[in-house]
Protein backbone atom coordinates (compact mmCIF):
# COMPACT_ATOMS: atom_id res chain seq x y z
CA UNK A 1 0.00 0.00 0.00
CA UNK A 2 1.41 3.52 -1.07
CA UNK A 3 2.18 5.81 1.85
CA UNK A 4 0.09 8.34 0.78
CA UNK A 5 -2.86 6.20 0.32
CA UNK A 6 -2.42 4.75 3.76
CA UNK A 7 -2.46 8.48 5.29
CA UNK A 8 -5.56 9.41 3.75
CA UNK A 9 -7.76 6.84 4.86
CA UNK A 10 -6.23 6.69 8.42
CA UNK A 11 -7.42 10.79 8.49
CA UNK A 12 -10.80 9.82 7.17
CA UNK A 13 -10.75 6.92 9.56
CA UNK A 14 -9.80 9.27 12.52
CA UNK A 15 -12.62 12.24 11.68
CA UNK A 16 -15.52 10.00 10.64
CA UNK A 17 -14.82 8.20 14.33
CA UNK A 18 -15.19 11.93 15.65
CA UNK A 19 -18.19 12.26 14.25
CA UNK A 20 -19.44 8.82 15.84
CA UNK A 21 -18.34 9.10 19.15
CA UNK A 22 -18.17 12.43 19.83
CA UNK A 23 -21.85 12.53 20.96
CA UNK A 24 -21.22 9.94 23.28
CA UNK A 25 -18.45 12.14 25.29
CA UNK A 26 -20.95 15.32 25.04
CA UNK A 27 -24.41 13.72 26.35
CA UNK A 28 -23.32 14.79 30.18
CA UNK A 29 -23.49 17.88 29.34
CA UNK A 30 -26.79 17.86 27.24
CA UNK A 31 -29.51 20.35 28.17
CA UNK A 32 -33.08 19.09 29.49
CA UNK A 33 -34.63 20.53 26.09
CA UNK A 34 -32.89 18.92 24.24
CA UNK A 35 -34.59 15.61 25.23
CA UNK A 36 -37.44 17.16 23.39
CA UNK A 37 -35.69 17.47 19.56
CA UNK A 38 -33.73 14.21 19.83
CA UNK A 39 -37.74 12.63 20.45
CA UNK A 40 -37.92 13.55 16.42
CA UNK A 41 -34.88 12.96 15.60
CA UNK A 42 -35.39 9.28 14.29
CA UNK A 43 -38.89 9.99 12.32
CA UNK A 44 -36.57 12.88 10.41
CA UNK A 45 -34.19 10.74 9.76
CA UNK A 46 -36.09 7.61 8.40
CA UNK A 47 -38.18 10.29 6.33
CA UNK A 48 -34.76 11.95 4.74
CA UNK A 49 -33.54 8.36 4.01
CA UNK A 50 -36.69 7.39 2.00
CA UNK A 51 -37.76 10.03 0.44
CA UNK A 52 -35.00 11.30 -1.41
CA UNK A 53 -33.83 7.80 -2.79
CA UNK A 54 -37.87 7.70 -4.27
CA UNK A 55 -37.66 11.31 -6.02
CA UNK A 56 -34.36 11.52 -6.97
CA UNK A 57 -32.88 8.28 -7.37
CA UNK A 58 -30.87 9.81 -10.12
CA UNK A 59 -29.91 12.88 -8.29
CA UNK A 60 -32.35 15.10 -9.97
CA UNK A 61 -36.62 15.44 -8.99
CA UNK A 62 -37.89 12.78 -11.21
CA UNK A 63 -42.03 12.84 -10.37
CA UNK A 64 -42.64 10.36 -13.71
CA UNK A 65 -43.79 6.84 -14.41
CA UNK A 66 -40.38 6.69 -15.44
CA UNK A 67 -39.41 7.10 -11.75
CA UNK A 68 -38.85 2.67 -11.10
CA UNK A 69 -38.07 3.73 -7.43
CA UNK A 70 -41.34 6.16 -6.38
CA UNK A 71 -43.67 3.93 -8.41
CA UNK A 72 -42.42 0.53 -6.01
CA UNK A 73 -42.14 3.20 -3.40
CA UNK A 74 -46.07 3.81 -3.74
CA UNK A 75 -46.64 -0.05 -3.55
CA UNK A 76 -43.99 -0.62 -0.63
CA UNK A 77 -45.85 2.38 1.54
CA UNK A 78 -49.04 0.99 0.97
CA UNK A 79 -47.43 -2.30 1.78
CA UNK A 80 -45.91 -1.36 4.88
CA UNK A 81 -49.27 0.43 5.94
CA UNK A 82 -51.37 -2.15 5.71
CA UNK A 83 -48.66 -5.27 6.93
CA UNK A 84 -46.46 -3.29 9.10
CA UNK A 85 -44.44 -6.75 8.24
CA UNK A 86 -40.64 -6.12 6.19
CA UNK A 87 -41.06 -9.22 4.01
CA UNK A 88 -43.86 -8.42 2.54
CA UNK A 89 -43.25 -4.68 1.99
CA UNK A 90 -39.22 -5.42 0.86
CA UNK A 91 -41.12 -8.61 -1.42
CA UNK A 92 -43.86 -6.97 -3.49
CA UNK A 93 -41.86 -4.12 -3.56
CA UNK A 94 -38.49 -5.61 -5.20
CA UNK A 95 -41.10 -7.35 -7.66
CA UNK A 96 -42.75 -4.23 -9.37
CA UNK A 97 -39.09 -3.04 -9.05
CA UNK A 98 -38.01 -5.63 -11.00
CA UNK A 99 -41.19 -6.16 -13.31
CA UNK A 100 -40.76 -2.35 -14.24
CA UNK A 101 -36.92 -3.07 -15.26
CA UNK A 102 -38.11 -5.79 -17.05
CA UNK A 103 -40.81 -4.44 -19.08
CA UNK A 104 -39.50 -1.24 -20.06
CA UNK A 105 -35.84 -1.63 -20.83
CA UNK B 1 -20.52 -5.89 37.59
CA UNK B 2 -20.53 -4.46 41.38
CA UNK B 3 -18.76 -1.44 40.00
CA UNK B 4 -21.68 -0.53 37.56
CA UNK B 5 -24.83 1.38 38.54
CA UNK B 6 -26.94 -1.24 40.03
CA UNK B 7 -29.90 0.53 39.47
CA UNK B 8 -29.60 0.94 35.59
CA UNK B 9 -31.98 -2.15 35.65
CA UNK B 10 -33.55 -0.75 32.00
CA UNK B 11 -30.51 -2.05 30.20
CA UNK B 12 -31.14 -5.91 29.98
CA UNK B 13 -27.48 -7.53 29.72
CA UNK B 14 -26.70 -7.99 26.38
CA UNK B 15 -27.69 -11.60 25.11
CA UNK B 16 -27.38 -13.68 22.31
CA UNK B 17 -31.10 -13.37 21.54
CA UNK B 18 -30.83 -9.89 21.28
CA UNK B 19 -28.18 -10.09 18.58
CA UNK B 20 -29.68 -12.84 16.78
CA UNK B 21 -33.04 -10.96 16.58
CA UNK B 22 -30.74 -7.73 15.32
CA UNK B 23 -29.53 -10.12 12.33
CA UNK B 24 -32.74 -11.46 11.41
CA UNK B 25 -33.76 -7.58 11.25
CA UNK B 26 -30.98 -6.21 9.42
CA UNK B 27 -30.69 -8.61 6.97
CA UNK B 28 -33.53 -7.08 4.49
CA UNK B 29 -30.95 -4.41 3.62
CA UNK B 30 -28.24 -6.26 3.05
CA UNK B 31 -29.63 -6.83 -0.49
CA UNK B 32 -29.04 -2.71 -0.85
CA UNK B 33 -25.71 -2.79 0.63
CA UNK B 34 -24.02 -5.26 -1.33
CA UNK B 35 -24.47 -3.68 -4.79
CA UNK B 36 -23.20 -0.65 -3.35
CA UNK B 37 -20.48 -1.90 -1.93
CA UNK B 38 -19.52 -4.15 -5.19
CA UNK B 39 -19.65 -1.05 -6.51
CA UNK B 40 -17.63 0.81 -3.94
CA UNK B 41 -14.67 -2.00 -4.95
CA UNK B 42 -15.49 -1.18 -8.77
CA UNK B 43 -14.89 2.51 -8.34
CA UNK B 44 -11.74 2.14 -6.39
CA UNK B 45 -10.21 -0.02 -8.96
CA UNK B 46 -11.28 2.81 -11.94
CA UNK B 47 -9.68 5.31 -9.64
CA UNK B 48 -6.52 4.11 -9.78
CA UNK B 49 -6.60 2.39 -5.98
CA UNK B 50 -4.75 -1.35 -5.14
CA UNK B 51 -7.69 -3.61 -4.03
CA UNK B 52 -5.75 -3.65 -1.23
CA UNK B 53 -6.29 -0.48 -0.67
CA UNK B 54 -9.91 0.03 -1.31
CA UNK B 55 -10.79 -2.37 0.81
CA UNK B 56 -8.72 -0.90 3.81
CA UNK B 57 -10.70 1.60 3.57
CA UNK B 58 -13.68 0.08 3.34
CA UNK B 59 -12.79 -1.85 6.74
CA UNK B 60 -11.34 1.57 8.69
CA UNK B 61 -13.88 4.42 7.41
CA UNK B 62 -16.98 2.27 6.83
CA UNK B 63 -19.09 5.16 5.56
CA UNK B 64 -20.22 3.96 1.94
CA UNK B 65 -21.23 7.57 1.16
CA UNK B 66 -17.88 9.36 1.91
CA UNK B 67 -16.13 6.69 0.48
CA UNK B 68 -17.91 7.52 -2.53
CA UNK B 69 -16.77 10.68 -2.41
CA UNK B 70 -13.38 10.48 -1.55
CA UNK B 71 -12.80 7.56 -4.59
CA UNK B 72 -14.37 10.09 -6.96
CA UNK B 73 -11.99 13.13 -5.88
CA UNK B 74 -9.31 10.64 -6.44
CA UNK B 75 -10.15 9.67 -9.43
CA UNK B 76 -10.48 13.48 -10.48
CA UNK B 77 -7.02 13.89 -9.78
CA UNK B 78 -7.66 15.67 -6.46
CA UNK B 79 -4.50 14.21 -4.42
CA UNK B 80 -4.88 16.42 -1.27
CA UNK B 81 -5.29 14.92 2.33
CA UNK B 82 -6.44 18.29 3.85
CA UNK B 83 -9.42 18.47 1.01
CA UNK B 84 -10.42 14.83 0.78
CA UNK B 85 -10.21 14.33 4.64
CA UNK B 86 -12.54 17.71 5.37
CA UNK B 87 -14.75 16.54 2.71
CA UNK B 88 -15.43 13.18 4.62
CA UNK B 89 -15.96 14.92 7.95
CA UNK B 90 -18.56 17.13 6.34
CA UNK B 91 -20.63 13.84 4.64
CA UNK B 92 -19.76 12.08 8.04
CA UNK B 93 -21.36 15.17 10.44
CA UNK B 94 -24.84 13.32 10.13
CA UNK B 95 -23.73 10.32 12.51
CA UNK B 96 -23.36 13.11 15.57
CA UNK B 97 -26.81 13.55 15.48
CA UNK B 98 -27.51 9.90 15.09
CA UNK B 99 -24.96 9.72 17.99
CA UNK B 100 -26.74 12.10 20.45
CA UNK B 101 -30.05 10.61 19.36
CA UNK B 102 -28.82 7.31 20.77
CA UNK B 103 -26.34 8.33 23.42
CA UNK B 104 -28.64 8.17 26.24
CA UNK B 105 -28.70 4.64 25.89
CA UNK B 106 -25.40 3.90 24.46
CA UNK B 107 -23.94 5.56 27.48
CA UNK B 108 -25.10 2.78 30.15
CA UNK B 109 -23.33 0.59 28.20
CA UNK B 110 -19.35 -0.83 29.14
CA UNK B 111 -16.85 1.99 27.86
CA UNK B 112 -14.85 -0.42 25.79
CA UNK B 113 -18.52 -1.44 24.21
CA UNK B 114 -19.64 2.10 23.38
CA UNK B 115 -16.06 3.40 21.52
CA UNK B 116 -16.71 -0.02 19.37
CA UNK B 117 -20.73 0.62 18.78
CA UNK B 118 -19.48 3.83 17.64
CA UNK B 119 -16.68 3.00 15.32
CA UNK B 120 -19.67 0.75 13.37
CA UNK B 121 -22.60 3.57 13.38
CA UNK B 122 -24.30 4.16 10.17
CA UNK B 123 -27.71 5.39 8.90
CA UNK B 124 -28.70 1.84 8.43
CA UNK B 125 -27.77 0.51 12.25
CA UNK B 126 -29.33 3.78 13.82
CA UNK B 127 -32.36 3.18 12.03
CA UNK B 128 -32.70 -0.68 12.85
CA UNK B 129 -31.28 -0.14 16.63
CA UNK B 130 -33.71 3.25 17.17
CA UNK B 131 -36.92 1.45 15.88
CA UNK B 132 -36.28 -1.64 18.17
CA UNK B 133 -35.43 0.43 20.75
CA UNK B 134 -39.30 2.61 20.31
CA UNK B 135 -40.77 -0.75 19.67
CA UNK B 136 -39.73 -3.16 22.85
CA UNK B 137 -36.02 -2.24 24.56
CA UNK B 138 -32.70 -0.66 23.78
CA UNK B 139 -30.05 -2.89 23.37
CA UNK B 140 -25.74 -3.28 23.60
CA UNK B 141 -26.41 -6.89 21.61
CA UNK B 142 -29.05 -6.23 19.49
CA UNK B 143 -27.05 -2.89 17.92
CA UNK B 144 -24.11 -4.56 17.97
CA UNK B 145 -25.87 -7.97 15.82
CA UNK B 146 -26.77 -4.66 13.59
CA UNK B 147 -23.86 -3.26 13.45
CA UNK B 148 -21.89 -6.55 12.77
CA UNK B 149 -23.77 -8.09 10.28
CA UNK B 150 -23.79 -4.52 8.73
CA UNK B 151 -19.74 -4.09 8.80
CA UNK B 152 -19.15 -7.67 7.36
CA UNK B 153 -21.36 -7.41 4.14
CA UNK B 154 -19.20 -3.90 3.81
CA UNK B 155 -16.26 -5.26 3.94
CA UNK B 156 -16.50 -8.49 2.06
CA UNK B 157 -18.76 -6.86 -0.59
CA UNK B 158 -15.82 -4.01 -1.29
CA UNK B 159 -13.12 -7.13 -1.85
CA UNK B 160 -15.51 -8.98 -3.83
CA UNK B 161 -16.15 -5.82 -5.76
CA UNK B 162 -12.28 -4.89 -5.99
CA UNK B 163 -11.51 -8.54 -6.83
CA UNK B 164 -14.32 -9.24 -9.21
CA UNK B 165 -15.38 -6.71 -10.41
CA UNK B 166 -15.32 -7.30 -13.94
CA UNK B 167 -17.67 -9.48 -14.00
CA UNK B 168 -20.36 -7.20 -12.35
CA UNK B 169 -21.79 -4.81 -15.47
CA UNK B 170 -22.89 -2.66 -13.27
CA UNK B 171 -24.38 -4.13 -9.74
CA UNK B 172 -26.98 -1.22 -9.31
CA UNK B 173 -28.77 -1.41 -12.45
CA UNK B 174 -31.00 -3.63 -11.21
CA UNK B 175 -32.50 -1.46 -8.24
CA UNK B 176 -31.51 -3.71 -5.84
CA UNK B 177 -30.78 -0.10 -3.75
CA UNK B 178 -34.60 0.05 -2.82
CA UNK B 179 -34.37 -2.43 -0.35
CA UNK B 180 -32.89 0.33 2.12
CA UNK B 181 -36.30 2.48 1.58
CA UNK B 182 -38.54 -0.20 1.40
CA UNK B 183 -37.14 -1.43 4.81
CA UNK B 184 -37.31 2.04 6.51
CA UNK B 185 -40.71 2.67 5.30
CA UNK B 186 -41.52 -0.45 7.30
CA UNK B 187 -39.88 1.21 10.43
CA UNK B 188 -41.16 4.89 9.91
CA UNK B 189 -45.01 4.26 9.05
CA UNK B 190 -46.36 3.16 12.88
CA UNK B 191 -44.36 5.84 13.97
CA UNK B 192 -46.30 8.22 11.83
CA UNK B 193 -49.69 6.44 13.59
CA UNK B 194 -48.52 7.69 16.69
CA UNK B 195 -49.71 11.20 16.95
CA UNK B 196 -50.02 14.55 14.83
CA UNK B 197 -46.58 15.72 15.28
CA UNK B 198 -44.81 12.54 14.41
CA UNK B 199 -46.49 13.07 10.97
CA UNK B 200 -45.87 17.21 10.66
CA UNK B 201 -42.20 16.12 11.06
CA UNK B 202 -42.47 13.81 8.76
CA UNK B 203 -43.71 16.10 6.16
CA UNK B 204 -41.42 18.90 6.71
CA UNK B 205 -38.55 16.48 6.50
CA UNK B 206 -39.55 15.72 3.42
CA UNK B 207 -39.73 18.93 2.06
CA UNK B 208 -36.67 20.12 3.37
CA UNK B 209 -34.76 16.61 2.56
CA UNK B 210 -35.90 16.74 -1.60
CA UNK B 211 -35.13 20.78 -1.45
CA UNK B 212 -31.95 20.34 0.41
CA UNK B 213 -31.24 17.46 -1.85
CA UNK B 214 -31.58 19.49 -4.72
CA UNK B 215 -29.63 22.50 -3.75
CA UNK B 216 -27.41 21.98 -1.41
CA UNK B 217 -23.86 19.83 -1.98
CA UNK B 218 -22.71 16.16 -0.28
CA UNK B 219 -25.56 15.39 2.59
CA UNK B 220 -25.99 18.39 4.00
CA UNK B 221 -29.57 17.97 3.24
CA UNK B 222 -29.86 14.80 6.22
CA UNK B 223 -28.35 17.73 8.71
CA UNK B 224 -30.49 20.45 7.91
CA UNK B 225 -33.47 18.88 7.37
CA UNK B 226 -33.17 16.87 10.16
CA UNK B 227 -31.96 19.42 13.00
CA UNK B 228 -35.05 22.12 11.42
CA UNK B 229 -38.01 18.92 11.02
CA UNK B 230 -36.51 17.96 14.57
CA UNK B 231 -36.89 21.29 16.39
CA UNK B 232 -40.35 22.16 14.91
CA UNK B 233 -41.29 18.48 16.93
CA UNK B 234 -40.29 19.40 19.81
CA UNK B 235 -41.48 23.33 19.40
CA UNK B 236 -44.89 21.93 18.74
CA UNK B 237 -44.44 19.57 21.96
CA UNK B 238 -43.67 22.25 24.28
CA UNK B 239 -46.59 24.26 22.98
CA UNK B 240 -49.05 21.65 22.17
CA UNK B 241 -48.26 21.51 26.41
CA UNK B 242 -48.79 25.16 27.20
CA UNK B 243 -52.15 25.32 25.41
CA UNK B 244 -53.91 21.92 27.28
Amino acid sequence: MRSDIFWLILGMTAVTYMTRISSLGLIRFMPPWMEKWLKYVPTSVLTILIVPALLLPQGRLDISLQNHYLLAGLVAALVAYKTRNVTATLGLGMAVMFSLRWLSI
Amino acid sequence: MEAGKSSAAIIPTPSTEDFRIALRDTSPILLGIVPFGITCGVMGLTAGLTPLETIMMSIMVFAGASQFVAISMLGAGITSWSVIVFTTLLVNLRHLLMGASLAPYMSQLPKPLQALLAFVLTDESYAITISRTHNGHYSGAYQLGASVLLYTTWAVSTAVGAYLGSYFPDPLAWGLDFAMPATFMVLLIPRLMEDRIQQIVCAIAAVLAVAGALLLPGKWYIIIACLAASAVGAYLEGGKGGAQ
